[in-house]
């Protein structure tokens, strides 16, 4: 016969060897060695925490009383399990992105690093959380009194009570030792993650060897088993179709909403791929520990006497058949199912209430220079040290005060149920941008009030805590308020009723009032970042630093995450800036990249809290937000970018050839001008210098000769003079030293000069001109302006080609301009040449007269000097100039 | 910056229409990754339709249940190891690919 010192000696050795396997494990982490230990085989079994003392004993409890519908509560998270795709993969993608610490911290994330949302989730957990806890403790209580009822030299009841605050004491002191050795909530803990594990192949081992006993030991087989089932008062499958679907749902729900499962599901998560083997081993794993459920209920149904509580048949039938080793695996099994879910539990809520509670209300308490002044990383520890104490030692006060135990029975579904309320304000937030933090806190508000009264307080029984007035004729005799029955819904199951109402107005409360309020900056930010997250693989910041404070951030830094951590973060940052030491600018990528860290130790709320105290209020603009619109529409713009630069060079390419083409044809040009006037020099030096020879040498001349020799050599030199002069003028036309001599003139007259001095109208060229038009007197340099008339009226005598040459002048005035157009009906000049025409030297096509190609360009420059210009007008009958004087010149005609 | 004249829509994401093999069938297993859970949902719900005058014994709604259940277990298990062996190979371009899909319109572009 097993005794409870055997059994407490057993309980020992197993409780020293988890502690053996959780310090190698931590140890063999640290040395880096522990690469097995991020396989995601563990990741599975670590989720195995959702088999928690009440699927060990009270699943084969409820299928006696209730059959198949037990497996509903495996069946939801099945069914979220297989579907990873659609939630978990964006949850643990989010949390590893922006270094989650818990569900509280997911929620206040996403909604703006709101702490109010904050506490108000981390409360709920506790609510939810510390009956669970209860039962836990409970459940190794009845188990160690069920070896105690077998074996009469029996303790007291006394001592089986305090059983309780033992179990609870020694869950405190693992879980503080092995939960808390880092700050970093978001760092792994590989010593519990590997004791859980562990312990789940302990629970699902130990079920299934009394499956296999039951079914062949006590049962004959297979058959001889269903027919047991058959025959039993489980026979009948008539679970009632709401309660089928409700709870499926519920636990579905549950699944992602529970902290405990969060903890190991995202925040102990190694690796994204790990969940790919999950989708199919976690439900493998449901699917094994509920196998043997019912053959177990309807076999003890059958053997064990009435009286007996079904929720310990997994360990009363092995004792009954007198096989007490395995007895003592069932016990462990179940003592493996509680200790993992307390030790896991107070972790996730040790970290909710210690960043979201203790360690803002410390933060206020010491004041704006709380940062500097205390040593922030151990009041962290402590904060969660004493926090998981506590947590535990809520859980065994609920125990104690609870008493009896019946109403703790039922309390799996209720808290279930509670922690559901997470799911709207979180599937909300990771889906809907349009959800706010109004919203989120209507919807949980709305949804805790609704479990607390329709389902929690009545749970205790009528008149424990609800009168039974109120039960029974609602609040202030409303019976539409009746907690069982609202708004009139009789006859219903009790959770399914509770699990509707409080979930259809959550969701109704949270998206009406997300519809009706208006985001914070922050809020729109981080629900992009979360609702975007597979587009955004880093954030942006949203700190604006000042220069002086990057000292006050190490040193806050220090204290939080240990010296040599922050000041390798500092340094590296610093050396990714380009700069040497351990202080980087306090640019907005480094604030991001240190309120993540800190997150990581502190949550989201708190790290922002603690940097805007040192770097001001962190300021999130509308460049912020547009920069979350989406790395596409970025890359997007860039390449439109990319393409309205390229577009542009382009038109430089097509520009810069242009200009080439002309100084091409400058150049060649010039080369044929330089050699035209070397020609135009050389011919007359050449008869001067030959008339000059013969004038020198030839004697006996007559005077005739000798006359006309030397008119020869005036004409010649003339010429020449002529073409220097040119130059020259242009030289100085063009160096702008050129002064104007301004005087009174009849433009009239300036014309009849330019007419009589390029030998007017002889050869048969004709020159048509309206006279009265021309009665303008002009304020200008008359002889310049003459000038630019000699030679537009010389090139048309020079160029024009028509059989009988005609140049016909106009005179108007066009608003504040007067405009004197010469134009000819030769063939005109050509497109191509027109660009050049202007330039020096530009001589067009073969040269058909003589000239030095000076002409033009000298008229271009005296017409900018007289404020004027000088234009050809193409698409005329034949070459048109176009002379235009500013009006202010003129003054009217006498 | 963003005052830039932009040809093209605003939000309309220039995205491949047609894939190569290798693309599409990873595609397609993501489809019969979401559509798995619905499929389970069904399977679990058809036991109500069983209940009445002569309702079905617990024992065989158990083995339906159970066999269900290692089936969705399994089916779950070749689509993930499918999708898992497109993400461990060399190309990084499927697991772009893959996180695409996430946002095929994106309500918040």
């Amino acid at each position: 016969m097993t005794t409870p010192n055997l059994l407490v000696l057993v309980c020992i050795l197993y409780v020293t060897f988890l502690f053996a396997v959780a310090f190698a494990a931590d140890r063999a982490a640290l040395k880096g060695r522990g690469t097995w230990l991020r396989s995601p085989l563990i990741y599975t079994l670590s989720l195995s925490i959702y088999c928690t003392a009440w699927t060990f004993y009270g699943a084969v409890g409820y299928a006696a009383r209730s059959g198949l519908e037990f497996v509903t509560i495996y069946l939801g998270p099945t069914l979220v399990m297989i579907g990873w795709w659609w939630t978990l993969r964006k949850m643990v993608r989010i949390g590893r992105s922006q270094r989650i610490t818990s569900i509280a911290d997911m929620i206040s994330s996403r909604y703006g690093k709101s702490n109010t949302l904050a506490v108000f989730v981390t409360l709920i957990a506790v609510v939810g959380t510390t009956p669970y806890i209860a039962l836990q403790l409970q459940s190794v209580t009845l188990s160690f009194a069920a070896f105690s009822k077998v074996d009469p030299t029996l303790t007291s009841v006394v001592r089986l009570r305090s059983t309780g605050l033992y179990v609870a004491i020694g869950l405190a002191v693992f879980t503080i030792l092995f939960g808390t050795r880092n700050v970093d909530a978001n760092e792994r803990h590989h010593g519990v993650v590997m004791a859980i594990a562990l312990e789940a192949v302990v629970k699902l081992f130990a079920l299934l060897a009394v499956g296999v006993f039951v079914v062949w030991g006590l049962g004959d087989g297979i058959s001889n088993t269903l027919d047991v089932i058959d025959a039993s008062k489980i026979a009948e499958w008539d679970v009632p179709g709401g309660r089928w679907a409700g709870l499926t749902m519920l636990s579905a729900a549950a699944f992602i909403c529970l902290p405990r499962i969060f903890q190991v599901m995202v925040v102990e998560n190694e690796d994204e791929g790990h969940l790919r083997t999950a989708t199919w081993a976690f439900p493998v794993y449901l699917m094994l520990m509920s196998l043997f459920v019912i053959p177990i209920a309807a076999v003890g149904l059958k053997l064990m006497p009435s009286d007996a509580n079904p929720d310990l048949f997994v360990l009363t039938l092995p004792l009954l058949a007198g096989e007490d080793s395995l007895a003592i695996l069932s016990f462990l099994g179940g003592f493996s199912s509680a200790t993992s879910m307390v030790i896991v539990a107070a972790i996730a809520l040790s970290t909710m209430v210690s960043n979201h509670i203790v360690m803002p209300i410390w933060l206020r308490m010491r004041g704006g220079t709380a940062m500097v002044a205390g040593d922030v990383r151990d009041v962290a520890l402590l904060a969660r040290r004493l926090s998981i104490a506590g947590v535990v030692m809520l859980g065994y006060l609920y125990f104690r005060l609870s008493g009896a135990g019946t109403a703790l029975a039922a309390i799996g579904l209720v808290s279930f149920v509670g922690l559901s309320q997470f799911l709207p304000a979180l599937m909300g937030g990771l889906f809907w941008r349009g959800a706010t933090r109004m919203g989120a806190l209507a919807g949980l508000s709305v949804g805790f009030l609704l479990w607390l009264y329709c389902l929690f307080l009545p749970s205790f029984g009528p008149g424990v805590l609800l009168p039974v007035s109120v039960i029974e004729h609602g609040l202030l005799g409303q019976s539409w308020l009746r907690p069982q029955a609202l708004f009139g819904a009789q006859g219903m199951d009790k959770v399914v009723h509770a699990v509707m109402w409080s979930m259809l107005l959550n969701c109704a409360a949270f998206l009406l009032v997300s519809l009706l309020t208006f985001p914070k900056p922050v809020e729109r930010l981080q629900g992009a970042q979360f609702v975007n997250v597979f587009d955004h693989s880093s954030r942006p910041g949203s700190w604006t630093g000042g220069l002086a404070q990057s000292e006050d951030l190490l040193i806050m830094t220090q204290r939080i995450m240990g010296a040599t951590e922050a000041q390798a973060l500092f340094s590296g940052m610093a050396r990714k800036q380009g700069l040497t030491g351990y202080l980087p600018e306090p640019s907005t990528e480094f604030l991001g990249v240190l309120e993540r860290e800190l997150s990581g130790s502190v949550g989201a709320a708190t790290a922002h809290a603690m940097i805007s105290q040192i770097v001001g209020r962190a300021t999130v603009s509308v460049e912020d937000l547009l920069a979350v619109a989406d790395e596409a529409a970025q890359i997007m713009e860039y390449s439109s970018r990319l393409e309205a630069k390229s577009a542009e060079q382009a038109r430089t390419a097509r520009q810069l050839r242009e200009a080439n083409d002309k100084l091409t044809k400058l150049s060649v040009q010039k080369d044929s001008f330089l050699s035209q006037v070397s020609h135009e020099l050389r011919t007359p030096m050449t008869s001067i210098r030959a008339f000059s020879e013969i004038l020198r040498d030839a004697g006996g001349l007559n005077p005739e000769e000798q006359q006309k020799y030397s008119s020869i050599i005036y004409d010649e030199s003339r010429r020449l003079t002529r073409l220097l002069d040119d130059l020259l003028d242009l030289s100085v036309l063009e160096s702008g030293q050129v002064t104007l001599n301004m005087q009174l003139g009849l433009l009239s007259d300036m014309l009849d000069r330019a007419v009589a001095a390029t030998g007017g109208t002889v050869d048969g060229f004709r020159i048509e001109r309206d006279l009265p038009s021309e009665q303008i007197v002009l304020n200008t340099d008359v002889d310049r302006l003459s000038q630019v008339f000699i030679n537009l009226i010389a090139n048309a005598h020079k160029y024009c080609d028509a059989d009988q040459p005609v140049l016909r002048i106009e005179v108007r005035s066009a608003g504040d301009k007067l405009e004197i157009d010469f134009a000819d009906n030769g063939t005109g000049i050509q497109m191509a040449d027109q660009t050049v025409i202007f330039e020096k030297f530009a001589r067009i096509g073969v040269s058909r007269a003589a000239g030095a190609g000076l002409g033009l360009a000298i008229c271009r420059e005296i017409m900018a000097r007289l404020g004027g210009e000088i234009s050809y007008v193409p698409g005329q009958s034949g070459a048109a100039f176009r002379v235009t004087l500013p009006q202010e010149m003129c003054m009217a005609a006498h | 910056m963003t005052e830039e004249p932009q040809d093209e829509i605003p939000g309309e994401v220039t995205r491949a229409v047609f894939y190569e093999r290798r693309t599409y069938r990873r595609r397609r297993m993501v489809d019969a990754t979401r559509l798995l859970p619905i499929l389970g949902v069904v399977l679990f719900l058809i036991p109500l339709l069983w209940q009445g005058e002569e309702g079905a014994r617990t024992t065989d709604v158990m083995i339906y249940i159970f066999g269900i259940w290692a089936l969705l277990a399994g089916l779950s298990g070749l689509v993930s190891r499918d999708l898992g062996r497109d993400r461990s190979g060399s190309d990084s371009e499927a697991v772009a690919d893959v996180d695409a899909l996430e946002t095929p319109g994106g309500e918040g572009r």
